[in-house]
């Protein structure tokens, strides 16, 4: 006999189709919210950043180690 | 006394490069947390550079090894909400263009899906967006969340929460106004779009 009253989680039969559908919903816009962030991490990073920080690295060499 | 030393710089140190080499790694996930967080490209490029040389010049400060990626968004966050308080008129300026875009946007040849979820987050309070952000898109635990946004695990489980589902109700009912467009289309094209991605993914 399975187990009726299973934690929240899984079985559809719980909650039924609405929560079953909700929580594809949820995937749906968490898939697409990764996806959103995702596309700005894969762009190619500005030559500005790497210059900044290589004037930055230089300039602490030349103050030299405390 | 050191304004004298000659042209040719020292070498770095060990711990800078490999603290360098590490910085060079989390700039596009600084650049996506900043853009999640201003909304606009060019700020958020800024809001980025500041923030990598904060992380820069407090190296000293930072552990190897620790979660740097966690303490580089920490940085970040901080930077954006101290200069927010300097300029919040602008701020608000901001949030008023950012409502009448909510509105004007209409273009028929955009990518809906992903406008649409943007334009969705940006009616969200900031707190519960920078949470969702953190977790649902950048990959960080709640506790590690809670670490950035300097509040307790539970609350950040909560304004997760109270964020997807405050998300999921505006895409339902298109909590703005986009002309022409029945109500639930945004969250239809938002899951036609994620089976796409999703099926792309598994592969």
């Amino acid at each position: 006999m399975t187990d009726q009253t299973s934690p929240p989680g899984k079985g559809a039969s719980e909650g039924g189709p609405g929560l079953e559908e909700a929580r594809l919903r949820q995937q749906a816009i968490g898939v697409k919210l990764r996806h959103m962030f995702d596309q700005v991490v894969n762009e190619p990073v500005p030559d500005e950043f790497l210059d900044i920080l290589r004037r930055a690295d230089e300039g602490a060499a030349k103050k030299g180690g405390a | 006394m050191t304004a004298t030393s000659p042209a040719t710089p020292k070498p770095p140190s060990a711990d800078d490069k490999a603290f360098k080499a590490e910085l060079v790694t989390l700039i596009p996930h600084l650049r996506a947390f900043a853009r999640t967080l201003t909304g606009d490209p060019t700020a958020a490029d800024d809001l980025a550079q500041d923030a990598m040389m904060k992380a820069w010049d407090a190296r000293a400060s930072y552990q190897m090894g620790t979660n740097m990626k966690a303490w580089t968004f920490m940085i970040l966050r901080n930077q954006f909400y101290s200069e927010k308080r300097r300029s919040w008129r602008q701020s608000q300026l901001d949030q008023e263009a950012a409502e009448r875009t909510l509105v004007a946007v209409d273009d028929p040849e955009s990518p809906v899906a992903l406008d649409e979820l943007r334009l969705a987050l940006k009616t969200l309070p900031e707190e519960q967006r920078e949470a969702l952000i953190l977790v649902g898109a950048g990959g960080f635990a709640y506790e590690e969340a809670a670490e950035i946004c300097n509040c307790a695990v539970g609350t950040v489980k909560s304004r997760v929460s109270r964020a997807r589902k405050a998300l999921q109700a505006t895409l339902e009912k298109g909590g703005y106004a986009r002309d022409g467009r029945a109500a639930g289309d945004a969250m239809r094209s938002i899951l036609a779009a994620a089976d796409r991605l999703s099926s792309v993914r598994q592969d």
